[in-house]
Parts: C-alpha cells; structure tokens; sequence
C-alpha cells in the first residue's frame, strides 16, 4: 500500500471507529488519526523530489473496464493535500468544546472529508476524480444541516441546489473525453489535444461546475450562508480546503486540456474576476455579521485567483497557487478567530463586539496577524500570493491588473474597519468585558497557523519549488494559444537599430 | 555591521512586543531604547565615512525571497551614500524618540507595546531603505503602514484615533496600487525588480513606449508617474495627503519619528534613489515638480489657521515635503535630500517641543488656550526657538544660517537655476517660505509669549481641579474666574523632565549646526558629486549653476522670512485683535483655509458614501434581490408551480437530500458506465 492510500485509508477507517464509538473517545480518535495523516504528509514531502518525476507515489491498480484505482500527485497536488492534512487536526481543536451534539458521527464526517479531499488532489483517473469531488460535497452538506446554526437547512439546500447543478454537465464532458482520447488516464488527458471546437464545449461544461465551486461571481451567494451556518471548523474547512478544488480543477483539467477554448473564453474569466473583486469587496464592507463579510472576502480572494490562472505565464500561475495555500491557512484562521468569540459570547454580530484589545491581547495580536496576511501585507504569504498573480495578470493585461489591485484598497478597507469595530475601541458591554484571553487549545491551533502565514511570507521558496515545474508544464502547454498582452513594449528607433 | 544596524531593532521589538509579560516593563523598555542606541551608534562611523569619502558601497544578501519565472528577488540589504544618509536620520531621530518616550509615556499602563512599535516602525523604515530591489523598497513601504498604522491608534479606546488610523492605512494603500503597478511595468520593461539594474539600463529606454490601458504611451513616464502615485501616498502630496493631518492623533513622539523626520519623507527618497529613471522621463519629473510645488503651497495655506499646535506643525510637514518633492522634480536630489535630512532634526525637534509644551500644558493641544509659556518652560522654548529659526530659514548668506537657511535656500536656488517649471516652483516656494515664517513665529508667539489664556482650557480646568479641589463643592468654585484673573486659572505649568529635555537639546544642535556642516558634501557641485558617487543622479552643472543665481535671488528667501516674522509679530503680539478682525473681513477665505480647502468633505461625498452605497445595493439588490431571486429561490418555486416546495424543501429532513444527493451520485456514475465506458 502507498503511501496515498494510506493517507486515505487512515482517516475512512478512523472516521469509521468514530461514528460508532463514544463522543469522549471519537475526539481523540479523530484527532489522532488526522496528526499521522499530517505526518504521513510531511513525510511525503521530504520524499517528493523537485525537479523530478511529474508525478510522484503513483499507484495503479485496474478495477473493471477502463476504470482503475490511480494515486498520484504532482507538486501542485503535493500542496494542496499537505493543506488539507495540516488544517484537518486544527479543525478536530477547534470542534473540541464547541460541538457536544452528536460528536462521534460529527468527528466522523471531518475525517471522511479529509479522505474524499486527498482523493480530490491525488486522483489520476477522470471518474475516480470526479467521484471524489461530488462526495466531498456529502460530509459538508451534513456539517452545515446537522450542526449548523438556526437557518442551516436553507443553507445546506442551496449549498446542494448550486453544486450539484453543475456537476451534470461537467459528468457529460469527461464522458465525451474519455471517448474522444480513448482513455480516462488524466497524465494522458493532459498531452491529449482536443479539437479546437470541441474544447470550446467542454470548457463550458467544467467551468459551469468548477465555477460554482470556486466559487466566481455570480454563482458565489451559496457561500456566505454556507459559511454563515456553518459551525466554526466547517468554515475552516469550507473555505481553507472545498474552495481550492475549483481552482485545482481549472489549473489541473480546464487550462492543459482545453488551452484553445481557455484562451478563447480568457475574458469570460477576466471579466468575471474583474466584477467580483470590486463587487464582492464593497459587499464585505456593509457586512454586520462577521462570517458573511469573511466569506464575502473569500469571493474576492478567489477571483484574483481565477485572472491570476488565465493570465497563462509562469507568475501569474504560481502567484495563484500561493493565494489558495495562503487563502486556506489565512482564511481558516480568520474563521477560527470568529469562532473563538462566538463560543463566548455566541453572536457573530459585529456591533456586539468592541474593545477586546483590552481583555483579549493575545487574541488581538493573531487577529491582527492573520487581517495583515489577508490584505497582503509583505511578510505574509498574503502579498507573495497578490503580488505574483497581479504581476502574472499585469503582463497580459495593464487593464484587468488594474481593477483587479483595486481589491488591495478596498480589501484594507473592510478587514480593518471589521478589526476596528471587534477590536479597538473601548470595552463598555458587560458580557463583552467578561471575555477571557485564548486558552491553552486556542493558542495550539493559533501558531501553527501563524506560523505558516509568515513562512510562506518570507521564504515562500520552500512551497513554490514543488510546484515550478508543474506551473512550467501548464504555462507550456497553452503557450501556442496564449494571446499577447497589452503592456507590450515598443523600443525606440534607436534601440531597436542596435538590436538588428 | 549593517546586519545589526537593521535586525537589532526588529529583535528589541520582538523581545519587547511579546516577551513583556516576562521581562517586565522597564526591560522592555531598555532592550528597545539600547538596541536603538546602538544602531544609530552604528550608523554614524558609516555616514562619516562617506563624508570622508572612504565610504565603499555594497550589497549583502540576507535571504532568498521569490524566484517565479525570470522573476527573482531576495532580502538584501545595500549600503551607499543615499543609504548612510537615511541611516543616521531614521536611527538617530529613532534612539532620540525612544528616549524622549520614557518620560513623555511613563502614565501610560500599555508602554511595553509601545516601545515594541516604535522598534518595529524603525526596522521597516530600514528596510526600505536598504532594500536592493523594488519589492523589499515595497515590504519597508507597506511595513512602516502597518507601524504607522499601529501607532496612530495606539490610543485605541479613541474612536477618533482608530478612524485616523484607518484612513491613514486606506489612503496609503492607494498610493500603494499606484507603486505596485509600477513595479509590473517596471519589470515587464526591464525584465528585473533590481534597482541597479533598472537605473543601469533605464537611459536606453528613452523614447519607447509601452501599452498601458489600451493606450500607448512613454515607457519611463508611465513608469516613473505609477512609482511616483506610491510616494505621493506616502509623502502625504496633494490629493493623498488627507491622512496626515489626522495621524496626529497617535501620542507626540510618534508623530516626531514617523509623521515628520522619516516614514513621510519615504516619497522623496524612493525618487531619489530611482533618480535615474526619473531623469530619462522629463514629463514625470514636471508633474513633480508641479504636485510638490502645489502642495508646498496648499499646506502652507492650511498652516497659517489651524488652532491645534500639532496640526500647524503637521501642516508645515507637509509643506516642506512639498519643497523637497520640487527640488527633485527640477534634478536637484542632492538639495532634495539635504533639506531632508535638515529637515528630520528641526521638525522632530518642532514635533517634541510640541510634546514638551503639551505635557506642560496637561494634554491641552489648542493655541487658543497657551500663551505667555516662555517663563514657565525656558528650555522648551529655546529649544523650539531653534527650531523655528531653522525652519524659517534664517541666516546670512556668507556668513551663517540655521540649517533650513542653507536646504531650503538651496532648493530655491536650484529652482531658479534650473528655469522653466523650475522658475515657477521658486516663485511659490518664496511665497510658501512667506507662509512658512508667518505660521512658525505664530505658533511661537501663541504658544509662548503674550498673556496666559489657560483659563478657557478644559484639560487646564481639570487639572486645577485634581490638584486643589477634591469634592464636588470646591469644583463649581474652580469654574468661576479668578478674581486676578491673570489667565492662569492658578494652573502651574512645569519644564519636562530629563529624557525628555536631552532629546529637544541634541536635536537643537542639529537644527543649528546640521546645515552649517553638511552643506558642502551635499549640494556644493564637485563636492556632491564625490559625496553622492552615483547613488542618485546628482546634477553637478545645476548646482553650479544654482550657487551663480543672482544676488536678489540669494536674498529673497530671507526678505520674506522677514515678512512673515514682522507680519506674525503685528498680529499676535503687538495687536493681537488684528487676527479676529482679518477672519470677520475675508470669512469665506477664512473658513476655506480653516476646513483644509474641503479636501476630506470632498472625498467623503465622492468615495467614502458612494462605496457604502454602493457595496448596500450590490448585497440587497445585487445578491439578495436579483441572483438569489432568480436562483435557488426562483428554481425552488418555479419546480412546484409556488413556494410550497421551497417551503418544504427548506424545512424537510437533512437526511433526505443527502440521500437524495448520494443517490444521484452514485446513479449519474453508473449509468455513465454502463452506458458509456
């Protein structure tokens, strides 16, 4: 058995032992099983090669017909499951007091998504992929309906109205490729050149279905009641881990696979970017409630992402792929922020609040941390993130950049005008006052996550190496169809004399 | 060396921000101020040497950064002239302010965090300028926001504070947009961030053009207006300097250190260091000089009515900054950065003065409530005494000047010297060196000469009555005027204490010598350009040029100083009704100067509402009235023919659907099989 499967092995079996054992138990359990499954994954980046093998730890084994068992990861892959892996035990923390309901079959759910959300990143197959990316839906669905707050059925409904609409379509195409390529192998699919017209079709087909997962606007109002509903780790979950798999579908199939169609359609994307970062952002900024300006934020995040993906050169790429790891801790954090004053004061109001510097520093410092990392401030893997995409969509066009950058002004203004009202100002509401500082389990989560904001910041080398040359391929493979950008520039008479 | 000039202060700031829980308050405080102390000990020998011209330029490399592509930069840090300039000014005024603080922030119960700050602002501002390539120059940039940031609100239980806090961050953050972009088409035109690479081969870029919005325009001026967009924020210029005035609501020394003698003057060194760039785009460097001419003017305006001591001075920060940013724009860098660092003494030395005054004066900040302090506090007031002859330029040419006497005049010279745009800078600058004189003495005379108005000041009243009167019989009896009424209202004001008053006397020298000593390497034809040796594109035939102006030229600057003083001692000493008489004449004028030209009402109007507006109607209209409606909503009714569905649906049993759901997964992929595969 590989090292993959393990990986999914583990938590599947351990989420099975906590469904049926104890809640006391099923706490311990989960947690357990999620640190090995980290381990496993630091394990297995220690063993991936740079500058090896495209894809690495690959398992096959031949099920029935064309369909087979196939693990297998590239940098880009590697990535985004030590992301998952490294959020999952903080998760099961964050969940340690605040879910007393049902915590077995609550534990349990985590663990199966951690299973389903690797299987996402590491399948090799088309339907295997594709079997993970409509299950991992299922966990959340319960998360959200079981544990959710007061309006959480309105909530898990339309989080499964919006995602499974496009899910139908995207099934359809990958039927149509495997037939056309005569293989569901996706380190095939990826040399496989599909007909021009044909791509132009089946790029529709996935960006319906990987769009409302992103989620791009205007498909994106699943998500702020999603999150608004959510219990605390779900939100981290949510939005650390399940967006991630609409950008990983768009790098990982749309843009190798269908490079005509993606260039074609480029300014679908770009334009829908463009809206959302400057619509989605003035949205965040009248939020009264904590998690809807957050979740409003993570739209607005995503959609650098989206125009950093299609800007189709090396650092637009990379600075996407940073964003979704950074977006994951980054937003998480700010998820369990939330939820380290909504367990004491249950309100996620944000007129409720005020003062906590005063009683909470601690708190106040990460808070402030983990809000500098969100609008990109330099040091924090925030900015490596914003500056490598915006730069990426620069060169292909000054216009889109532009807009786009406008997050940056705006993304301050609504991350510090929520900090200022939660945060500063004076404490003057009793049950406010009675707030107590992080306790031992909060910090443990904290740091790590802290940790990470800052690594990736300052020497965000270790995180970009793994995936050069994955970012490599993908940039060489819409190479041919990638238009020119508009920021050309033209040398004067002179210079270009000397250069002939 | 260079090493520790720049970490000691990051690690003092570490160990004191979140080790003070440890280490206690007064260890905290002694670890920042000692680290402090050590790096600008440091940073003269260096300084010297260059002076001396054995300075040897030279980059280290700390760290790898990013590698993306053929894009690569890496944490490095760079010594040259322009470096050991900034080097002493930042870590000299830094040390100073650390010292200043012990006694001016000894009530406050949240010193540790402060200390931590303000050793954290230092290392940013470090940074910056060491930084070899545009994104660490971009990391000091955004840091010293963030310090900034941070100190402002500082008083964070303030709404007022907390507001000027965030607006000082937001405001810069639209600079920042412009600087980022101009680092993209930086490297899209010259394929590296590296600053001697860039300025090496920015010459050569003369004449291309570069799409830019749909339009094609000059390479090196979209470049070098984008960069300059970023100082403008920074720098508080026209239109981006909203926030300063505000920033004044973060405690005295704060203001000292980062809103007068370094963060600000960011803009000016970063088209200093770029100098090279900027020389290649001639249409930039009018608009600085236009956007620096304009705000030199614009600020000084502004100056001449304010009330709030810290304000005038804010004001007059802005302004000089405007001189500066003129002085760059006609090619003279070396008179830009020698009124810089001039500068970083006299207005720290102004701002701390300030502090001194209002620490006297029990937090009172008006003017309107000071008057006749010269007795009561002589050592502040000599010590802002210098500093008002140093921002006004006195001095006798030949002879000797206070240090403004030889920057400012130097700029001015240069202005002339340089015709064009350059002649119409010097013409607002003689005016705005006008406003500069009349507005200094008066905050002088106000604060310090006349008769005490203490009586109408509330902080006064407050604290004569925690002096004398405890219970609440007595306090009705403090509000009646005094039967003397002298204007005390028996109020005693007493001098700082010893850390406060060293600071104010160091940075007196500085303010009376700094210009005296360092006019020659910085501004003086063949001296400067050894001093300089490339760091920025010194003009030597300007400055030649600038030291042959006529005679009247030389002495225009002083006749206005003149002016000023004269025009100040009429209104606020010798017929002190003039002021109120001149408001009711010119009210409308009056009022327009009082509200700063309506800048923040302007922006208030056209950005700040609309985006609340808008961001309102995009999430009800938008979200929840168009894409909600049509969407799951709609779908939800439309499916039963009306809402009794959607109902159902909404309050059915979680379980259902996700069986629902499972089966629909498991059926869809089936059939896919069976049928297709």
């Amino acid at each position: 058995m590989g090292i993959l499967s393990l990986m999914l092995a583990i938590p599947a079996i351990a989420a099975i032992l906590c469904i049926f054992s104890g809640d006391r138990l099923a706490r311990f359990v989960a947690l357990g099983a999620t640190l090995v499954n980290f381990a496993l994954g630091l394990v297995m980046w220690r063993g991936f090669e740079v500058n090896g093998a495209q894809w690495q730890f690959v398992e096959r084994a031949d099920l029935f017909g064309r369909f087979q068992y196939a693990l297998g990861i590239d940098g880009m892959a590697l990535m985004l499951i030590l992301l998952t892996a490294f959020l999952m035990p903080l998760c099961i923390l964050a969940s340690w007091q605040a879910i007393q309901k049902r915590v077995g079959l609550y534990m349990g759910m985590f663990l199966l998504m951690e299973a389903i959300v690797i299987g996402v990143f590491a399948a090799q197959d088309l339907i295997l992929f594709y079997i993970f990316f409509e299950a991992a839906l299922i966990p959340m669905y319960f998360i959200i309906g079981i544990w959710g707050g007061d309006n959480r059925k309105y909530a898990a409904f339309k989080f499964f109205l919006y995602t499974l609409l496009g899910s139908v379509l995207m099934l359809i195409a990958m039927i149509v490729m495997i037939n056309t390529a005569g293989t569901s192998d996706i380190t095939a699919l990826l040399n496989y050149d599909f007909p021009t017209n044909m791509q132009f079709w089946l790029w529709l087909a996935f960006f319906a279905s990987l769009a409302v997962k992103m989620p791009m606007f205007p498909v994106h109002t699943w998500l702020p009641d999603a999150h608004v509903q959510a219990p605390t780790a779900g939100s981290m979950i949510l939005a650390g881990v399940l967006l991630k798999m609409g950008s990983y579908g768009f790098i990982r199939f749309m843009m190798p696979m269908f490079p005509d169609a993606s260039a074609d359609l480029m300014w679908v994307v770009f334009i829908l970017s463009m809206i959302a970062v400057v619509y989605t952002s003035l949205i965040a900024l009248v939020q009264n409630d904590m998690k809807k300006l957050i979740a409003y934020s993570s739209v607005a995040h995503m959609a650098i992402v989206t125009a950093g993906l299609f800007a189709f050169n090396q650092q637009g790429l990379e600075g996407a792929l940073v964003i979704m790891l950074s977006h994951g801790v980054v937003s998480a954090a700010l998820f369990f922020c939330v939820g380290v004053i909504y367990d004491r004061l249950h309100t996620r109001e944000i007129s409720r609040y005020g003062g906590l510097a005063i009683n909470m520093p601690a708190y106040a410092v990460f808070f402030l941390l983990f809000t500098m990392a969100s609008i990109g401030l330099p040091g924090t893997s925030g900015f490596v993130g914003e500056f490598l995409s915006l730069l990426g969509i620069y060169e292909a066009s000054s216009f889109v950049a532009l807009i786009c950058a406008t997050g940056i002004i705006l993304g301050a203004a609504y991350m510090l005008y929520l900090y200022r009202r939660v945060v500063f100002g004076d404490l003057t509401k009793d049950d406010v006052k009675a707030m107590t500082d992080l306790n031992a389990r909060e910090w443990a989560i904290m740091v790590p996550l802290a940790a990470v904001a800052l690594w990736m910041g300052i020497y965000p080398e270790s995180f970009l190496a793994p995936m050069r040359d994955d970012v490599a391929f993908v940039v060489e493979r819409l190479a041919d169809a990638k238009p020119a950008g508009d920021a050309q520039l033209a040398a004067p008479a002179v210079i270009a004399g000397v250069a002939q | 060396m260079i090493q520790a000039i720049v970490f000691l202060p990051l690690l003092a700031a570490l160990v004191a921000g979140l080790g003070h829980h440890v280490i206690g308050k007064t260890a905290s405080k002694m670890i920042t101020t000692g680290a402090l102390f050590i790096s600008a000990a440091l940073s003269w020998p260096i300084f010297l040497s260059f002076i001396n011209g054995t300075g040897e330029a030279g980059v280290v490399t700390v760290l790898q950064w990013v590698q993306s592509g053929t894009l690569s930069f890496n944490w490095e840090l760079k010594i040259d002239t322009l470096t050991a300039v900034m080097l002493v000014v930042i870590n000299t005024v830094s040390a100073l302010v650390h010292l200043y603080s012990w006694s001016y922030m000894s009530e406050d119960p949240h010193q540790p965090r402060f200390f931590a700050y303000l050793s954290l602002f230092t290392f940013a501002m470090l940074m910056l300028v060491t930084a070899n390539n545009l994104v660490q120059m971009f990391f000091g940039w955004e840091g010293v926001g963030l310090a900034s940031y941070l100190l402002i609100g500082f008083w964070y239980k303030k709404q007022s504070a907390n507001a000027a806090a965030m607006k000082a961050f937001v405001v810069n953050r639209v600079g920042d947009l412009g600087f980022m972009l101009g680092i993209f088409a930086t490297f899209l035109v010259f394929g590296t961030v590296s600053i001697p690479e860039i300025l090496e081969a920015a010459p050569a870029m003369a004449g291309s053009t570069i799409g830019f919005l749909g339009l094609r325009l000059d390479t090196m001026t979209v470049l070098c207006l984008l960069l300059f967009i970023g100082a403008m924020g920074k720098s508080a210029q026209l239109g981006l300097h909203t926030w300063l005035p505000d920033a004044m609501e973060g405690p005295t020394p704060v203001s000292a250190l980062i809103h007068a003698a370094t963060m600000v003057t960011a803009g000016v060194f970063m088209v200093c260091r770029l100098s090279p760039m900027f020389e290649a785009a001639p249409v930039a460097l009018s608009v600085v000089t236009v956007v620096g001419a304009a705000t030199c003017f614009f600020a000084a305006t502004v100056g001449t009515t304010q009330h709030d001591i810290k304000r005038v001075i804010a004001y007059s920060t802005c302004s000089q900054l405007g001189y500066m940013f003129f002085a760059a724009g006609v090619g003279a860098y070396g008179a830009a950065m020698f009124h810089l660092f001039t500068h970083a003494f006299f207005k720290a030395l102004l701002f701390l003065g300030a502090g001194s005054v209002i620490h006297a004066m029990h937090h009172e900040q008006d003017m309107r409530y000071y008057g006749g302090l010269r007795k009561h506090i002589p050592l502040t007031y000599w010590a802002m005494m210098m500093g008002t002859l140093a921002i006004t330029g006195v001095g006798i040419y030949g002879v000797f000047g206070f240090a403004g006497f030889y920057s400012k005049d130097g700029i001015l010279e240069a202005a002339f010297a340089a015709g064009g745009l350059g002649t119409m800078a010097f013409w607002v600058g003689i005016f705005a060196a006008l406003l500069t004189s009349f507005y200094s003495w008066r905050l002088v005379f106000l604060t310090f000469h006349g008769k005490p108005r203490w009586e109408q000041s509330e902080h006064i009243q407050h604290a004569v009555h925690d002096e004398h009167h405890d219970d609440a019989h007595d306090y009705a009896h403090a509000h009646a005027p005094k039967a003397d009424s002298d204007g005390t209202a028996g109020y005693h004001p007493h001098e700082s204490p010893l850390p406060m008053l060293v600071p104010l006397v160091i940075l007196s020298i500085g303010a009376v010598f700094a210009g005296f000593i360092f006019n020659h390497p910085f501004i003086y034809p063949e001296e400067g350009t050894a001093f300089w040796a490339g760091s920025l594109a010194y003009n030597a035939e300007l400055m030649h040029a600038a030291h042959e102006v006529p005679m009247w030229v030389k002495w225009t600057p002083f006749a206005v100083m003149a002016i000023g003083l004269l025009l100040a001692w009429n209104s606020y000493i010798r017929n002190p009704s003039i002021p109120a008489r001149f408001v009711a004449t010119f009210r409308p004028l009056h009022q327009f100067l009082f509200n700063k030209w309506y800048f923040d009402e302007l922006y208030d109007k056209i950005f700040v509402k609309p985006a609340f507006a808008l961001g309102r109607f995009f999430w009800q209209r938008g979200d929840v009235g168009t894409i909600d409606a049509l969407g799951p909503n709609g779908v939800a009714s439309v499916v039963s023919g009306g809402s009794r569905l959607a109902v159902r649906l909404q309050s059915g049993y979680v379980y259902g659907y996700a069986f629902v759901m499972l089966l629909g997964l498991v059926g869809l992929v089936t059939w896919a099989m069976v049928k297709f595969l």
